[in-house]
């Protein structure tokens, strides 16, 4: 038997993450994630802000896409404090955080190819489409990757109606590129040899285990928070939560290219019913202009978002000073490495690769 | 959707008398640590709730006590959350580092402490009924020191094996950020910059600190 250590400066585990693995020959017959090399200890730091000034932090937890991160932790203060959102901002937000969905699950199919071997060229088609949905965000919040767009009860800039044509562009372009991509990919005979049949994840383990977002519904389970929950306004929606079958590799690449579709059809929707009007509850301004006498009552509340990784939650307790007594969060990409080792038990080591690329982890998220 | 807090005491007074518990802002606060698996067990398989998936595990430092919060969701019936807390005396305070001059003697040796020794509240691990809380009991006692009985794996998480204390708590002391190296203050002084001699003893302890880890270092390299 033998004994490699994989990682943590490895271009395959997408970050800072580690594991020691045992093979036998070229079998996986042991391995242990090992953790901590990007632990900033975000809820210290976290704890020793104001409320607002968490905002910015959060965009570093899952830097793919900040903007989730921004609306779960919008939505959790927002619940503890007891404050309203009007109806333009509501839409924003539902925008910005489908947009972000698109440039999370086109990335990661980009890099789960790359590690497979398909070398840069399906990478950069995905990066193509990345970009012209960051030079939106570029646009509209005045930043690429660290968006720090939410607030309080609204969002900290309005769309213009520039802003909102050039969205309605890019849906009615992307269903193009889409169907290039599933043509050079969906079918392609090596992508199936080495995808289909690969990690298998049953449904009952990924629910004990705790697993969320595709993950999760590539084995075949039903759990989106966004029907669920049905937080912010995705009640007004109509779009369907792909399920996969076999809750292998394939599936979970499957899953991610059904969700950019469904997320187009609510983009599309949000965008015809987008109404007029104010984007911050005008009560809620003096929480940006003056964030220390913002002093939420004492209580504790706990806020889930379904991010493009699976459910992210934050935990906030308030004890009526400006600064959170506890606040944590539930990273998805933690938890979805729970079975990590059970996925990759048997298999070859260049699949736990690829394993490892289709649960789709971010550093930032998974250590804190 | 929610489910009614009063509903669930009803059901659970009715099936487990002997569970002492009373709700704590919309969540149940089981008496007895020792009563937790059950309790969870019991919410897991009911027809009526069926909670089959724990969200989240986490602690929280309310200085006399430390806490082990748990939130509860049902994936069959989409139904939730159900939070559930626990409560442990926290019965020794966080070591400072060696590198905090002041507390620490220069010079005096100080083994790494064995996790085993820390005397804090223990609670029972819910691994064996969620597989859910394997990663997250495992940060909970890197950051607050709770220790989970029973857990297949009881590590620290994020923090190195050899840490000292529990960064989240409240009495957690940071290390002293502004010590400067012995061989920065010889630099200095052969500049002709004065350094104050409480520098200087911060500097000394340091190396001292140095020196100790350095023989300490384990011979294997520690498997992950």
């Amino acid at each position: 038997m033998l004994e490699i250590n994989f990682g943590p400066q490895h271009p395959s585990t997408h970050g800072v993450f580690r594991m020691t693995v045992q093979l036998e020959g070229e079998k996986i017959c042991g391995l242990k994630p090992v953790f901590g090399y990007l632990h900033r200890n975000h809820e210290q730091i976290a704890e020793n802000l104001p409320y607002a000034a968490i905002m910015t932090y959060t965009d570093r937890l899952d830097y793919v896409n900040a903007l989730s991160n921004n609306f779960g932790y919008a939505l959790t203060v927002e619940k503890l404090a007891g404050l309203e959102v009007p109806e333009r901002a509501q839409y924003i937000r539902i925008i910005m955080a489908e947009l972000a969905r698109i440039v999370n699950h086109i990335a990661v199919i980009g890099f789960m190819l790359n590690d497979l071997g398909a070398f840069f060229t399906p990478l950069l088609y995905a990066f193509r489409e990345r970009e012209r949905i960051l030079d939106l965000f570029e646009a509209v919040t005045g930043s690429r990757l660290m968006n720090n767009y939410f607030c309080f009860s609204g969002v900290k800039r309005d769309l213009t109606d520039a802003n909102l044509a050039v969205i309605k562009k890019m849906i009615l372009k992307f269903p193009a590129f889409l169907e290039e991509f599933e043509a050079l990919l969906t079918k392609n005979e090596i992508l199936c040899m080495r995808c289909q049949n690969i990690g298998i994840l049953s449904g009952e383990t990924a629910t004990n285990a705790g697993i969320t977002g595709p993950v999760l519904r590539a084995s075949g389970v039903n759990y989106d928070i966004r029907k669920v929950d049905r937080y912010g306004i995705y009640d007004r929606f109509d779009f369907k939560i792909p399920l996969g079958q076999k809750g292998d590799v394939y599936d979970r690449f499957y899953v991610r290219v059904l969700e950019i579709r469904e997320s187009l059809k609510i983009l599309d929707q949000a965008l015809t019913q987008i109404p007029q009007g104010e984007i911050i509850n005008k009560k809620s301004l003096s929480i940006l202009k003056m964030p220390r006498n913002f002093k939420p009552p004492v209580g504790e509340a706990y806020g889930r978002v379904e991010s493009p990784k699976g459910e992210l939650g934050f935990y906030v307790v308030s004890d009526g000073t400006p600064q959170p007594w506890r606040y944590h969060v539930r990273a998805p990409s933690l938890i979805n490495l729970t079975v990590l080792e059970e996925m990759c038990l048997g298999q070859k080591i260049a699949d736990a690769i690829i394993i490892l690329g289709s649960i789709d982890i971010v550093l930032g998220e998974t250590d804190r | 959707m929610n489910i009614p807090i009063e509903e669930i005491k009803k059901e659970l007074e009715a099936r487990l008398p002997d569970v002492k518990f009373r709700p704590v802002r919309d969540s149940l606060l089981i008496e007895d640590p020792e009563d937790l698996p059950q309790v969870a067990l019991f919410l897991k398989e009911s027809p009526k709730f069926l909670l089959d998936y724990l969200s989240s595990v986490t602690g929280a430092d309310y200085l006399d006590y430390l806490e082990s919060v748990y939130h509860l969701y049902s994936m069959a019936k989409k139904q939730g959350p159900v939070v559930l807390r626990v409560r442990v005396t926290k019965s020794h305070t966080a070591v400072p580092s060696p590198i905090n001059g002041s507390k620490t003697e220069a010079g005096a040796v100080q083994g790494p402490r064995d996790i085993k020794k820390i005397k804090a509240g223990k609670v029972p691990s819910l691994v064996s009924i969620y597989r859910s809380a394997e990663l997250q009991e495992r940060e909970a006692f890197d950051t607050f020191g709770i220790i989970y009985e029973g857990h297949p794996d009881p590590r620290r998480l994020f923090m190195w094996e050899e840490f000292q204390g529990h960064p989240l708590r409240k009495d957690y002391q940071q290390e002293d950020t502004e010590v400067l190296e012995t061989t920065d203050i010889a630099w200095l002084e052969a500049r002709g910059i004065k350094v104050p001699d409480e520098m200087k003893e911060k500097a000394k302890a340091l190396h001292a600190a140095g020196l100790r880890a350095l023989a300490q270092k384990p011979e294997k390299p520690r498997a992950g």
